[in-house]
């Protein structure tokens, strides 16, 4: 085991305490009244994600994610060392805070996930509909493999500078498409992704809002993804993400690894372009 | 058409033909929406002709959400044209159930039961009464509604009514839904939010 290992097992009992702690600690700033406690709350689970984010939970699901990657698998028995996330075959260091960007071979633009799931149908195999199919991790669920390979992927691009390249037409027209998207009213609550996330400083009930169209509002919806996640206690990706907003925003279904999910993510990542990535984290 | 306009609209023709500026930038929102159109598609009761604009959605979606005057008018008009006032004249409700409309945040989305109650969402965006204190910051705050507008008047609950059942009668790319309008808060559920807003025995106004 090593040291990275030990502090793992070590800090999955700190999530342990903290879970027990937490009700508590909202149920007396609750009864309590004054805003500033819940704040406080708020602010200690920011110290809390802070110190686990140095060796939290996600690195299980890098170790697994970097098997999944080397190992040959898939009816073409073949590892995924020779796909290309946008630096070359098999390169994997620094190509998360590289993507959203234009791939050749299939003339279009991906983000990392939708580039691994085309890799793992390219090289290995699989597939797509099969991968589709319960893309997301659910409570009490097999985490699907393209999550684990993503935070694999992810943790190589721990502390790099986030360079979403905006070069190519289809690079350009990816974040220019994905910014009328966050913009557009439609449905039931004429709601859009900008409504929640259109001004700073603002929230929805505790949960802060992160203005997208601001760099260090973008910053907010790529630091900490893939992320575990608190509620459920599942290791999630930016697909799920955007896929719950929608469905939050009361929109119909997003299909998984479309190009519409791609243009967002071009015009949220492009946006936080040369801020440091920190790596796989938490979410609540 | 007449002659200075068919020579116009040549001299258009003829600028788009050779400028590269004015041939350059495609039109991205068209593309947006052809692309959602693509992308999306029914699960639960979230259908996929949500993804379709209706003529209010498409003006704040053309005017950055603050159209002229010319064009905000006349869509507040028929906006307001939609609120149906209950037919037995009483506004107000319980603000007890009220208040418990205003906490859920349920409803409309593909993950909800189609036929159960939708919730009002009223604290995901505004403080209303006091001792809920996770509450957003989207919408004004509500706190001392009733007391600060002089109470429950006749006037005030019409107004309060009104403004829960189409928001956008009132301000046309308001944020806010519009909750009686497409049907997610019934007429009850309407009053009961106006008697937690305007009640002087409700937690808000104390």
């Amino acid at each position: 085991m090593t040291i990275r290992n030990q502090q793992r097992t070590v800090s999955c009992g700190m999530l342990a305490a903290f879970l027990i702690a937490m009700p508590l600690v909202a149920l007396e700033a609750h009864a309590e009244t004054p805003a500033v406690e819940k704040d406080a709350a708020t602010l200690e689970f920011e110290r809390f994600r802070a110190e686990m984010e140095d060796f939290g939970p996600s690195g299980l699901w890098e170790d697994k994610g970097e098997q999944l990657w080397k190992t040959p698998r898939g009816p073409k028995n073949a590892s995924l060392e020779k796909c290309d996330l946008g630096l070359g075959p098999g390169v994997v260091k620094g190509a998360y805070v590289q993507m959203p960007r234009y791939f050749a071979d299939v003339d279009k633009v991906m983000d990392a996930e939708r580039r691994i799931v085309w890799c793992m149908v390219n090289f290995q195999g699989f597939k797509e509909e099969d991968l589709a199919k319960q893309p997301f991790a659910k409570e009490g669920q097999e985490t699907p493999e393209q999550t684990s390979l993503v935070t694999y992927v992810a943790a190589q691009s721990r502390d790099m500078k986030i360079a979403v390249p905006q070069k190519h037409p289809k690079e350009i027209a990816a974040y220019k498409i994905g910014k009328e998207i966050s913009l557009y009213r439609a449905g039931p609550y004429d709601f859009s992704c900008a409504v929640c996330h259109g001004a700073d400083g603002k929230r929805i009930r505790m949960q802060a809002l992160p203005n997208i169209a601001t760099p260090e509002g973008a910053l907010n919806t790529f630091q900490g993804w893939p992320g575990y996640r608190m509620t459920g206690g599942v290791m999630l990706t930016q697909q799920w993400r955007m896929n719950d907003c929608f469905r939050q925003e009361r929109f119909p279904h997003p299909k998984y690894l479309s190009d519409t999910i791609t243009a967002l993510l071009t015009y949220l990542t492009a946006n936080a372009n040369g801020q440091v990535y920190k790596g796989p984290g938490i979410k609540r | 058409m007449n002659r200075q306009s068919a020579l116009w609209m040549l001299g258009v023709a003829a600028a788009s033909a050779f400028s590269p500026a004015v041939l350059a930038e495609p039109d991205w929102r068209a593309e947006a929406v052809a692309m959602l159109k693509r992308d999306f598609q029914s699960k639960g009761q979230a259908s996929v002709e949500r993804i379709q604009e209706d003529s209010l959605q498409t003006i704040c979606n053309t005017t950055n959400n603050n159209p002229p005057e010319s064009i905000a008018t006349p869509a507040m008009l028929e906006q307001a044209k939609t609120v149906k006032y209950p037919a037995d004249g009483q506004l107000m409700g319980d603000w007890k159930s009220g208040e418990k409309i205003a906490q859920s945040g349920k409803g409309l989305t593909w993950t909800d039961e189609p036929g159960q109650p939708v919730g009002g969402n009223c604290y995901n965006c505004h403080q209303i009464a006091p001792k809920e204190i996770s509450y957003g910051t989207l919408g004004a705050t509500l706190f001392n509604y009733g007391k600060l507008r002089g109470g429950p008047s006749a006037e005030m609950q019409k107004y309060t009514y009104g403004k829960i059942y189409n928001a956008k009668a009132y301000n046309l790319c308001s944020l806010m839904p519009r909750f009686g309008h497409v049907g997610a808060l019934n007429e009850q559920q309407i009053k009961d939010l106006v008697a937690l807003l305007l009640d002087p025995e409700s937690p808000v106004n104390k």
